[in-house]
């Protein structure tokens, strides 16, 4: 009976058909969907030139392609990963499904815009993925100059174009998310009534409009000086080659909050839904997502302390560093508090929350390593360093982004995942990441450089370790792509509510109407009440 | 399996022991947050759909608790590794210095005896060696695991580290900054030697010259010598006792004569004009390699000006390492 209901109901899915009806559509959760789709493509291409790096070194000699072709794959994995998966993962998805619903709002404030960001995701992708197919770019995700600028033969143009364009994309999506935030929500939702997921993705917003386009000036700096040879950066035209290291990190190390605060706001959702209690220190956890989006603009330096920068500059960036450490440890602190005494629930986002917390507390702490000068001198360049922001942002990231998928799954397709093999995959995913990582930090300490196709042989064991966590970690990635693709067909049909979760989001259908609400929701209680959820939701 | 790096250098034992401090802090929050996790999602799981816990919002004094111990061990953190960083930054004034050009894919290196290496060092167990370095064409990195060092060579500047070898043997000396296609096959190996081994070795290359009677080869064969003539009766300012003085240039302002404005007035002499002079001087940008301009830089440093010898050590401690 309910599968009829389900049906004969008309939602945002089935209300129109036909490819044009998607390529054109300005709902928001079918702009989502376009997003996700677009990706978990760019995931599974960088994660196919990972598989390749892995294989190549298992073995210290590097047999199997030649050092031209592991330092594109490199390049190309950090490219695809970064711009055209991490960044947009889950403000352009999760977010752009779920942050209009969560205030009680019918669309963004610019649905064209929002179908426009996306477009310009897919030519900056294109773009790409184009230089990719083409022969690739081997100056690394970073593009130092002068490397990139006058020595790199490979397709440094086109790449970084295609990111400039997806910068494009960023920015809209970050104003758009702004816009709505202040001006379309729903009666009584106060600021502080407003989930801590739709807190955390304005802060990142705020950092998407004010440092992508300093990326943006970089690359057109970068493209005037290798096309039209006007020094800028390569010292031989008269130009500054750490300049471009401190225009390329005012964005990029904001970047990495860009993309662990969505993160972060998942994981608030996930844990308060969980243990069915509110988020303990609310408005600690609101307020220390705003001062990393703040404090995240002030610490670039750090990627430069062997760079010539000076010593003075250095130290105070150090000293600011240890800054931005302070809110993400309020919030670790906050989840921990939120599970006392709460009633707390094994389904698999809660799991990958638990991994989520697990992995971002061993690579925040690591990151209090690398912001220390005298211990940041011997492992910046080093494998060190690659553990670490693959803690952040595959253990971070990736983590909650897949808890937030599951999370949301029922609301977005209107059908449950199988909950055995999800918890199997999320069990694979956090056993093979921790394979793949952890050796890297004693292989960076001992000494082994990053981006190095051939090595000594003396690291064969740790890298051995790690391919096999790899292969391991592949396995985990590859089975929820499959029961998701299943579940639209066989999955069980979901409720509007699974979980008991207090959202606006989840007091409309799944999936939820064209136009999100069957009636205007009107808020009258702080946000993860759950006093009246539990007894609605199960009923029987 | 090693989980450290050999301890070689003066720096190596105080950078592991900020590891280790590090380490305890960091053991002490996972054990205390997978702990409490673990602890308490067994001990609240959901026995029944219908639990509805009793909710708490926030507790003041607690979010003050875990903000400031935090806080307070970050800041050891931050004091105890710029102190080692700080004094990665000074080398002593007996330290002797070595010459490091990075070039795709090599490293080339100048004793001022004159020896010259690619892809090794050899230098002596228990005497500071300062690095100044520099690269031809892209950024490098000259990284020494043994020793907890680390320092990009950039074109277009020198930068400068130093270390104390504490222990003889072979150790790696990696590439550290992606340099392009063979960056992985940019090492080499430092060999740190007894003294009396590193003076045989020494004896065992014989150069013909020092590094600094090269530069003055140099300045003859460029003809530098016909305009900078050293008793300032040239068309160009004498250099004799110049390195580490203050140079007044036209237009105002004066500059430190360190080794790096001598490499820029050899490559862009009309960047900064002596007060007095015309801006006359071709540029030797492209005539000369940046180990030839290494070697004119120790050939003017060692143009002392015979009253006062003193002023080129003063000069030496005042040039800022690191810092171009």
């Amino acid at each position: 009976m309910a599968t009829a209901a389900v049906q004969e109901r008309e939602h945002y899915l089935n209300a129109s058909y036909g490819i044009k009806s998607w390529l054109l559509t300005k709902d928001h959760k079918r702009i989502g969907l376009l997003y996700l789709f677009t990706v978990t493509l760019f995931f599974f291409l960088g994660g196919a030139f990972a598989t390749l790096i892995r294989i190549e070194l298992i073995s210290p000699q590097g047999g199997m392609v030649s050092s031209e072709t592991y330092n594109k794959l490199f390049t190309m994995h950090g490219v695809a990963m970064v711009f055209f998966f991490l960044i947009p993962s889950i403000p352009a998805t999760l977010g752009n499904f779920f942050l209009p619903m969560a205030i009680g709002a019918r669309d963004l404030a610019f649905p064209k815009i929002n179908l426009l960001s996306w477009y310009l995701l897919v030519v900056g992708g294109l773009l790409a993925l184009f230089a990719m197919l083409a022969g690739g770019v081997d100056t690394g995700w970073t593009f130092y100059t002068p490397y990139s600028t006058t020595y790199s033969n490979s397709w440094v143009i086109a790449t970084a174009l295609g990111i400039f364009i997806a910068g494009f994309s960023s920015i809209l999506t970050g104003l758009n998310f702004i816009v709505t935030v202040h001006r379309m929500r729903a009666p009584g939702m106060t600021w502080f009534r407003l989930p801590l997921f739709v807190w955390a993705n304005y802060a990142t917003s705020l950092i998407q409009v004010l440092g992508t386009p300093v990326i943006a000036v970089t690359i057109i700096l970068l493209f005037c000086e290798r096309v039209f040879h006007i020094g800028i950066f390569d010292p031989a035209l008269g130009g500054d080659p750490v300049l471009f290291q401190h225009l390329f990190w005012f964005y990029s190390h904001p970047a990495v909050y860009i993309m662990v605060l969505p993160a972060m706001g998942v994981i608030s959702e996930l844990i308060s839904t969980f243990s069915r209690k509110p988020v303990y220190g609310y408005s600690f956890v609101a307020a220390s997502s705003l001062a990393i989006a703040v404090l995240g603009f002030l610490v670039w330096g750090h990627h430069l302390f062997v760079s010539t920068q000076s010593v003075y500059a250095g130290l105070v960036f150090s000293f600011l560093s240890y800054f931005v450490a302070i809110p993400s440890a309020i919030k670790v602190f906050n989840w921990t508090a939120t599970l006392y005494k709460g009633s707390i629930s094994y389904a698999t986002p809660m799991l990958y929350a638990f991994g989520f917390i697990g992995l971002f507390t061993i690579g925040g702490l690591t990151g209090l390593f690398v912001a220390s000068l005298g211990m940041d001198v011997h492992v910046t360049d080093t494998y060190f360093v690659i553990a670490h922001f693959h803690y952040i942002m595959v253990g971070g990231t990736i983590m909650a982004y897949l808890g937030g998928l599951h999370y949301y799954w029922p609301k977005m397709t209107g059908r449950m995942y199988p909950e055995g093999w999800a918890k199997l995959s999320a069990l694979i995913i956090f056993l093979g990441f921790n394979l793949t990582f952890f050796p890297q930090f004693i292989l960076g300490y001992l000494g082994m450089p990053r981006r190095y196709h051939v090595y000594p042989a003396e690291f064969q064991v740790l890298h051995v370790l790690s391919s096999a966590g790899a292969s391991v970690l592949a396995v985990g990635y590859m089975m929820p792509m499959i029961y998701f693709i299943w579940s639209l067909k066989y999955g069980e049909v979901a409720s509007s509510n699974p979980w008991g979760a207090t959202g606006l989001e989840w007091q409309t259908p799944s999936p939820p109407p064209v136009h999100n609400f069957v009636e205007m929701p009107v808020v009258n209680h702080e946000a993860y009440d759950y006093s009246t959820v539990v007894e609605e939701t199960h009923v029987g | 399996m090693h989980f450290l790096p050999e301890q070689a250098s003066n720096f190596a034992p105080e950078v592991d022991q900020l590891l280790f401090f590090l380490l305890i802090v960091s053991i002490f929050f996972t054990v205390v947050i997978f702990g409490a996790i673990f602890y308490f999602a067994v001990r609240y799981r959901r026995r029944s759909d219908y639990e509805l816990p009793h909710s708490q919002h926030t507790g003041m004094a607690l979010e003050i608790i875990w903000s400031v111990i935090p806080f307070g061990l970050t800041m050891i953190m931050f004091g105890w590794g710029a102190s080692i960083f700080f004094r990665e930054s000074r080398p002593p004034d007996d330290a002797m210095n070595i010459n490091v050009v990075g070039k795709q894919w090599m490293w080339k290196l100048q004793h001022m005896e004159g020896q010259r290496e690619i892809n090794e060092l050899h230098i002596p167990v228990g005497r500071p060696v300062r690095l100044t370095l520099t690269s031809e064409d892209v950024i490098h990195s000259f990284f020494v695991p043994a020793f907890r060092t680390k320092q990009d060579a950039v074109p277009g500047r020198y930068s400068t580290t130093w270390f104390t070898p504490t222990k003889t043997g072979k150790y790696h000396l990696f590439c550290a900054e992606y340099c392009g296609t063979r960056h992985s096959e940019m090492i080499g190996w430092i060999y740190v030697m007894e003294p009396e081994d590193y003076q045989n070795w020494l004896a065992g290359v014989n150069p013909k010259m020092t590094l600094a009677q090269n530069g003055e080869k140099l300045f003859q064969d460029l003809a530098c010598s016909n305009c900078h003539k050293p008793d300032g009766t040239g068309r160009c300012p004498s250099l004799v006792g110049l390195y580490g003085k203050d140079v007044h240039l036209s237009g105002g302002g004066t500059v430190k004569a360190d080794d790096g404005y001598i490499r820029e007035s050899i490559l862009h002499p009309a960047s900064k004009v002596v007060s007095g002079y015309e801006p006359m001087m071709p540029t030797f940008q492209g005539i000369v390699t940046e180990e030839q301009v290494l070697q004119l830089v120790e050939y003017v440093k060692s143009l002392e000006a015979k009253p006062n010898a003193g002023s080129a050590a003063e000069g030496m401690s005042g040039a800022a390492p690191r810092n171009h």
